[in-house]
């Protein structure tokens, strides 16, 4: 047995035997069902008589024409953005504090971090919906400081904090990861240069971890754009997303041809985005880190 | 009073003293070597000259400015890394301005400055590369060539050569020395590497456990070790136990288990003593006329010179002799030893400092 292992045996497709198991896995669980829906967005709908066996290109057209449809789009494009800007301004600083700390510190920030992840979102997206309600902590704080009650809850306020606070950990721990990679006699020698702390983290220490923060922007663009909990709980009836939206076709409308084909749009979108801001910012990168 | 002074600057960390008490001046445009074993503190002490590690103790001038609690920033030297540190993602041309850019030098002056140092450390074809995709020598030259043109005061050099091999060391030892010449600049390098030391540096600072043991010009300190320590870490050395005994002209130095004695001067109170010897001062004489007669127990080819170990009453001693004419003895052969007497050192066994030279 050993032995024929070891032995060159070109005939033998021993790779994809093993390859097999995660193939089969991926064809049954993301392919086919994509495929179905990809077939289903084609199908014609009828509100009396349900899907049919005809095809058409109306439920696209429909979807790219109504502005109703485009606004939920625009929404989720700008408040994924939005969320990985943030991420990124937040994230960056807190894995180079990160990297700083002494002994015991890291690993328990380290955890700080990485523990919300054990919570369940739709729980934690019930947390920020009594932290942000009408009656809620925020409000109970500002009136404390006798200052007029804010609307936050089923603003897009609300859907970015919870985003970005649940999205922190998918940027912190590449960036971080980049970081530690890093010779911390670089930045020494910026300072011998002549650079201040302040630029010799901002021309010398970040640019370092470019891979770091566009892997962490791709998860975190990735994850915002199709968010459901928390658009679903902290946006509320009138504040949809991409991903409620197709929620809503689906289980509310019972259209489900139409809800196919807003789901097969996004993730179009968001292939398209994040190919093209792979490759703007990989190329630059390449080069210059290796 | 010298261009850059330490007078008894000391760095602990906790208990453990890393530099302890370290007094030099450096004159300008010396060319000034820190060599010791590894762990000695020859990293600290050069960083605590960068500002990048804050002294505990002691005080540090430059051109009679103290120095000690000023920023890195402020200090303007040029520091050359063991790991040259370049900036990854900027290119040669970019890494070198830099510190202009800081300085907050026109666009124009600066391409001037760049290229002007550039073309000195012969990189200016290199210019728009970026650093890995360079060879470790041309890296190192970026890295002097970034420290450089800030025209620092005291240009400081942590082995800067250390990751480079047999060849390119050699080279660019030499290319070193040359910009250094050209820049006229106040130069301090750190290495373990003695050959190294000898070959460049105006004068060489030995250190052992985070003190100075010796200052002293290179050739002074080959021909003049203070120590035993010294004098096996800078090029290699034999050493022979031996006592003072009395003799009616004066004293000797008797060599432990042998008869050869060793007339002397001065005044041995502790009468255990220590000889020491280089291979390269020993010749190889018939069986019976030399001091020491021995067996070979080892024999090398160097290329250009032999190395042999003999076995001696005295105990093993290595003997280095020039690749001319025949090759010495082979192994097993019985050979005698002979060396001009002042040509050796006498050390008190065990003990630091000189009692004769
Ligand atoms: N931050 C630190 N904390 C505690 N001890 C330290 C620290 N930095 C250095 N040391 C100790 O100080 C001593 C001197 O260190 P240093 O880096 O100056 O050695 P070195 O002479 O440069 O050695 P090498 O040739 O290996 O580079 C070492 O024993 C080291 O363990
Ligand atoms: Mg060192």
């Amino acid at each position: 047995m050993t032995g024929a292992a070891i032995r060159p045996s070109p005939r033998l497709p021993a790779p994809f035997f093993l390859a097999a198991p995660a193939t089969l896995l991926f064809i049954g669980l993301i392919l086919l069902p994509l495929a179905l829906t990809a077939v289903l967005s084609f199908n014609v709908y009828d509100y009396s008589s349900g899907v049919q066996n005809r095809y058409t290109t109306a439920n696209y057209l429909t979807v790219l024409q109504d502005p109703y449809y485009l606004a939920i789009f625009w929404r989720t494009l700008r408040l994924a953005l939005l969320t990985t800007v943030i991420t990124v301004l937040l994230g960056t600083p807190e894995a180079y504090i990160l990297t700083r700390m002494g002994k015991p510190w890291r690993s328990i920030f380290l955890l700080v971090i990485i523990g919300p992840l054990l919570v369940s979102v739709v729980v934690r997206t019930f947390g920020w919906s009594m932290l942000l309600g009408h009656d809620g902590l925020v409000n109970h704080a500002l009136a404390m400081l006798r200052l007029e009650p804010v609307q936050l809850l089923y603003t897009e306020t609300a859907i970015v904090i919870a985003l970005v606070h649940i999205m922190l950990p998918f940027m912190v721990i590449p960036v971080w990861t980049a970081l530690q990679k890093l010779d911390p006699t670089v930045e020494a020698a910026a300072l011998s240069l002549g650079a201040s702390r302040f630029t010799a983290l901002r021309r010398i220490v970040f640019p370092q971890a470019t891979l770091g923060i566009l892997s962490g922007s791709l998860i975190v663009f990735g994850l915002s754009a199709s968010a459901f909990a928390i658009p679903g709980l902290l946006g509320g009836r009138r504040l949809k997303m991409a991903a409620t939206v197709v929620y809503d076709e689906y289980l509310i409308e019972l259209n489900w041809p139409l809800g196919a084909a807003i789901a097969i749009i996004v993730l179009l979108a968001n292939l398209a985005i994040m190919l093209a801001y792979n490759r703007m910012v990989e190329r630059q990168a390449k080069r210059r880190l290796g | 009073m010298g261009f850059l002074h330490l007078e008894r600057v000391s760095k602990l960390y906790g208990e453990f003293a890393a530099v302890r008490d370290f007094d030099l001046e450096i004159e300008q445009g010396e060319f000034i070597s820190l060599l010791g074993p590894s762990g000695c503190g020859k990293t600290t002490t050069l960083q605590m000259i960068a500002g990048l590690v804050a002294p505990t103790n002691g005080r540090i001038t430059l051109d009679g400015r103290d120095i000690t609690r000023e920023k890195p920033a402020r200090r303007g030297l040029g520091v050359v890394f063991q790991s040259y540190a370049l900036f990854p993602h900027m290119t040669v041309a970019q890494n070198v301005a830099f510190g202009l850019e800081m300085r907050k030098i026109a666009k124009a002056e600066r391409d001037r400055q760049v290229a002007e140092i550039l073309s000195l450390v012969q990189l200016t074809t290199l210019a728009d590369r970026y650093p890995r995709e360079m060879s470790g020598g041309q890296r190192q030259r970026v890295a002097i060539a970034r420290a450089l043109v800030i025209k620092p005061p005291v240009l400081l050099l942590d082995e800067p050569l250390s990751n480079l091999d047999a060849k390119l060391r050699e080279e660019m030892q030499f290319e070193l020395r040359r910009i250094q010449r050209v820049v006229g600049i106040t130069t301090i390098m750190v290495t373990h590497d003695q050959a190294e030391a000898l070959s460049i540096s105006d004068r060489v600072v030995v250190m052992e456990g985070g003190r100075i043991t010796q200052v002293d010009h290179p050739y002074s300190l080959y021909e003049h070790p203070k120590n035993n320590f010294i004098s096996s870490f800078v090029g290699k050395s034999n050493f022979l136990a031996a006592r003072a005994v009395k003799e009616t002209a004066g004293v000797s130095l008797l060599v432990d288990n042998t008869d050869l004695k060793i007339p002397a001067t001065g005044n041995y109170p502790g009468g255990e003593l220590c000889l020491s010897v280089r291979p390269e001062k020993i010749r190889l004489t018939d069986p019976a006329g030399g001091m020491l007669r021995g067996s070979v127990s080892s024999r090398y080819f160097l290329g250009n010179q032999w190395l042999l170990s003999v076995a001696t009453p005295a105990g093993e001693i290595s003997v280095s002799v020039a690749n001319l004419g025949a090759p010495p003895p082979s192994e097993g052969k019985v050979t005698g030893l002979a060396w001009n007497i002042e040509e050796c050192r006498i050390l008190a066994a065990e003990q630091e400092g000189i009692l004769q030279s």
